[in-house]
Formats: C-alpha cells, sequence, structure tokens
C-alpha cells in the first residue's frame, strides 16, 4: 500500500512543481471555450440549441480530463528515457502496485486540471443548472480520469520511445475528443458519426456530465456511469498487464 | 548465491550475450569486465529481472529471475550505469521513494538517508531538485540510494563513471564494509582495471558476448603472464577500440528497438 502512496504522491509533486506546464495545458481547453463557445454561440442558438458556451463546457471539461490523463499515462515514456521507470521496475514491489499508484496519481491530477477549466468555465459564465448535483460530476470526472489514464499506461508500455508519440496524438487522442459529443450534440446524427460516438468512452464521459450539470443526456446518466466504469475496469486491466511486460 | 549457466540473450539477429557461465559464491565481490558492447550490462539486466533470457539458466540465492520475480526482487540492490532519478524531486524524496519501495522501516530510512548523505555529500543539498544537480552529485546520490536498504546481492554496473577519486574511494570503502560486515554479495562492472584487482575477490572477463577468462586477478594475470590487470585485459580483449564506443546504453536502446520493431 505505502508503495502505491508514494506513487501516486510523486505524481502530484511533480504536478504542482512544474507551473509553466500547469498554465500551459489551461491553453487549449481556454482557447477551445472562448473561440468557439463565443463564435460558436450565436448559430447554436438560431439553431434552437440554446446556450453554446452552457452546452460546451462540459466538453472542454471532459477534454481536459482526457488529455491531461492520457498523458500521464504516457509519461511512462519520459520516465523510461529517463531512467526513472527501471528504479521502480526492479524495486521488490509488483508491477500491479506500481502501475496503480502511477495511474491514481495521474488520475487525481488529471481531476484536478478539470477542476480547474471547471472554475476558468464558471468565470466565462458557465452555470450548473443544479449546484446540489456538481460533486457528481466530479465522480464523471474521475471515471473519466481512470479509463484514460488505464489507456495511457497500455499505450506508454508498448512502445519504446517518443517517435511514437505524435502518432499517439494524431490518431487516438485527437479523434477520441472529437469524436465524443464534446462540440455537438449527440442527437440526430448521421449514422455513421453516431456508431463512431458510440464506441468512444469519453463521449459517455462528457454525456454523464451534462446530465449531472446540465440535466439534459443522450445516453442517460445511469447507462454513462456503467458503461465508463466497465471500459475503466477493462482498460485498467490492459494497461496493467502491458505494464507487467515492460522490458527494458 | 549468483548461478548462471549457458546464458543467451539475442536482439534479432545480434547476439549480446553468448552461452555465459558463471557462478559467485556468497560473500564474495565479482568483477565483470570487459569492453564496450561486451554484454555486462545486458547480462546485469538478465540478473536483475529487467530482461528475459533467450536461453539459459539463471539462479539468484537459489531462485530463478524470470518466475520468481518479486522474491528475487527483494534479495538484491543496483546502482544502474545510466541515470535513474527523478529530477523533479529532491534528493531527500528520491531517497524516500526508494526507502519505501523496498520496505525501509520509517525511523531507519530517515535515519540512514541521513547517514547516506553526509557520507556522500549531498547532505547540504537535500532540498534541491535532482536536476540542478551537477553529473558528478547524481552519480553519489544514485549510489547513496543503492546502500539505503541492505541486500544480499549487490549490482554495481560502472558506478565509478563520472566520480571523482574521493568519491571514488568513499565508494569502494563502503563497498568493502557492507560485504564484509553484512557478507553482502557484490557483482560490479568497471572500465577501471586497478579498482577492480584492489577490491574484488574474483574476475570474469567478457568480449563479444562470450566469457574469455576468470579467476582471481592473479590467476589472470598469470595466465596472461602480464603484470598488471590491465595488461592481461588488454591481452584477452585486443587492443582495438570498439566501434560501440557510443556507449552500450545507446547501443542496448538501439538493439531493443530493431528487436521490438521486427516483433510488431
Amino acid at each position: 500500500m505505502s508503495a502505491i502512496y508514494i506513487l501516486w504522491l510523486r505524481e502530484l509533486k511533480r504536478y504542482t512543481r512544474s507551473r509553466v506546464q500547469l498554465v500551459a495545458s489551461l491553453g487549449q481547453p481556454v482557447m477551445y471555450l472562448l473561440a468557439l463557445g463565443f463564435g460558436l454561440g450565436p448559430v447554436f442558438q438560431k439553431a434552437g440549441g440554446g446556450s453554446y458556451l452552457q452546452f460546451m463546457a462540459p466538453g472542454v471539461i471532459g477534454m481536459t480530463v482526457l488529455f491531461s490523463s492520457i498523458f500521464s499515462g504516457l509519461g511512462l515514456l519520459w520516465d523510461r528515457q529517463f531512467g526513472f521507470l527501471k528504479e521502480t521496475l526492479v524495486a521488490p514491489v509488483p508491477r500491479l502496485q506500481i502501475m496503480i499508484g502511477r495511474t491514481l496519481g495521474g488520475a487525481t491530477v488529471a481531476v484536478l486540471q478539470g477542476l480547474l477549466v471547471t472554475l476558468v468555465c464558471v468565470i466565462a459564465g458557465f452555470r450548473p443548472v443544479n449546484i446540489s448535483l456538481v460533486p457528481l460530476a466530479l465522480g464523471f470526472m474521475l471515471l473519466i480520469a481512470m479509463v484514460f489514464a488505464g489507456l495511457g499506461v497500455a499505450v506508454g508500455s508498448s512502445l519504446e520511445d517518443m517517435q511514437g508519440f505524435q502518432l499517439i496524438m494524431n490518431f487516438l487522442v485527437m479523434p477520441l475528443f472529437f469524436l465524443s459529443g464534446a462540440l455537438f450534440p449527440l442527437d440526430g446524427l448521421p449514422k455513421v458519426l453516431s456508431a463512431v460516438t458510440m464506441v468512444d468512452p469519453l463521449s459517455y464521459g462528457i454525456d454523464g456530465m451534462r446530465s449531472v450539470l446540465l440535466g439534459r443526456s443522450h445516453y442517460g446518466g445511469m447507462v454513462d456511469l456503467e458503461v465508463l466504469v466497465g471500459v475503466a475496469v477493462v482498460f485498467i486491466m490492459i494497461g496493467a498487464y502491458r505494464f507487467s511486460k515492460i522490458e527494458i | 548465491m549468483i548461478r548462471v549457466k549457458n546464458l543467451v540473450k539475442t536482439f534479432g539477429t545480434f547476439t549480446a550475450v553468448n552461452d555465459v557461465s558463471f557462478q559467485v559464491a556468497e560473500g564474495e565481490i565479482f568483477a565483470f569486465l570487459g569492453p564496450n558492447g561486451a554484454g555486462k550490462t545486458t547480462t546485469i539486466k538478465m540478473l536483475t529481472t529487467l530482461l528475459k533470457p533467450t536461453s539459459g539458466s539463471i539462479e539468484l540465492d537459489g531462485l530463478n529471475p524470470a518466475l520468481k520475480q518479486n522474491e528475487v526482487r527483494q534479495r538484491f540492490g543496483i546502482v544502474f550505469q545510466d541515470p535513474s532519478l527523478d529530477g523533479e524531486l529532491t534528493a531527500w524524496e528520491n531517497m524516500e521513494i526508494h526507502g519505501v519501495l523496498y520496505h525501509v522501516p520509517h525511523k531507519l530510512r530517515r535515519q540512514r538517508t541521513e547517514e547516506l548523505l553526509q557520507q556522500f555529500e549531498l547532505w547540504e543539498r537535500r532540498k534541491d531538485r535532482v536536476k540542478t544537480f551537477s553529473g558528478g552529485m547524481k552519480r553519489r546520490l544514485e549510489i547513496a540510494r543503492g546502500f539505503l536498504h541492505t541486500p544480499k546481492i549487490l549490482f554495481l554496473d560502472e558506478p565509478t563513471l563520472g566520480l571523482d577519486p574521493q568519491s571514488r574511494n568513499q565508494l569502494w570503502t563502503h563497498v568493502k564494509k557492507v560485504n564484509e560486515a553484512e557478507k553482502v554479495t557484490v557483482m560490479l562492472t568497471t572500465h577501471y582495471m586497478d579498482e577492480a584487482d584492489r577490491v574484488a575477490h574474483r574476475v570474469g572477463v567478457i568480449d563479444h558476448g562470450k566469457l574469455v577468462a576468470q579467476g582471481t586477478p592473479q590467476a589472470i594475470k598469470e595466465q596472461t603472464g602480464a603484470a598488471t590487470l590491465e595488461d592481461a585485459f588488454l591481452k584477452l580483449t585486443g587492443s582495438t577500440i570498439r566501434d560501440e564506443s557510443a556507449g552500450s546504453a545507446d547501443q542496448m536502446r538501439q538493439f531493443a528497438k530493431m528487436w521490438s520493431g521486427g516483433r510488431r
């Protein structure tokens, strides 16, 4: 247990110490929120969708959690490059504990990052319809974070160096974001797109957050919850398996 | 304590370790010598559960590292050839993580960390992040960390690389101390033959993945008719410089990449 704790703490310390990275990682969500939120607002309003800023705020929060958690998993590649990974791999601690410590740490950081962006959204004018349900949104953030931290570890364990990073970014992370309904409503989509959004776990995360923050949902909050829990378990298991197979 | 038989490791078509057999008795200091890229680090990686052998058998304290990973990891400590510190954390925190991972009790951990940081003259800088340290300081911290817990077997992979004579002296004094007082078995690699001659009870010379000689430093000198271990080493391995001299770590990575590229 103490191994899990110390590795969790390490992720947190690394996060709070790199202020530059912290600020930099806020840049992208803020840009989306301001440029799209206000830019597409009038069109969305005319189409009868209501306030676009309200609608996309959960999407931007979900995006932040997605990026942050998946990169925490890929942080494995850094640790491999700079050698710290070896130190943990030869330690007399089951690799499962090491993987769990790292993953929980990464997920916690992602949630913190998500909370920061939530704050930015509120400043920009976002208002949850029911304040008492906000803690549930936090739960959804944590689930998104677990899903993608698990995925990040699975992918990070399978790559040898940073060269695959661009590939992951363009063919995994960005599609996960764009095909999730973070930016558009899931109702009435063309069949193909609708099918694709259904296999993107982030869709359920963002839909879940919308259901508790806005009281509107495509799949229904319970479905979102079940899917996320299921996918999180599967991804973390795959991640743990891949992690246990790392050779240096 | 360490028993290696017909050990082979290949990366694709390259054979890094070719049919190596040796034994290290309990309480012995064994120096593993060889030019760059000879297969020293690869052998140590297989001994320390980081790589799986292609064929052959390994026993550490009677256990197979490929099968009983956790039990084996309980028994050894290692100082790596290339850095393995977290630069974002302080010296103290790096020691702390190590202590927790190796189940060193809280009080003992603090006490030993202080002793070791004092000894390797890093105490004043304990609250500074490791990324601000010089190469020599990082090296010292890495060695101090390796001594935080007391393993049955200690692996030192080129521990003195980039160290000044003072720190080197500290290191070997400490190695001898734990070896004598706590019967720790030590397996080390180094490029400094005088160190091996001074510290090791027995040496093994590896070249192109093959073990070409092993015995006491004295025996190896007599066998080759050389006055010093360095001369004996050159006689055994030839005096040509290896193309691999870019550094065996880089090379390893390259081979690992090639190898996994073929797999995927």
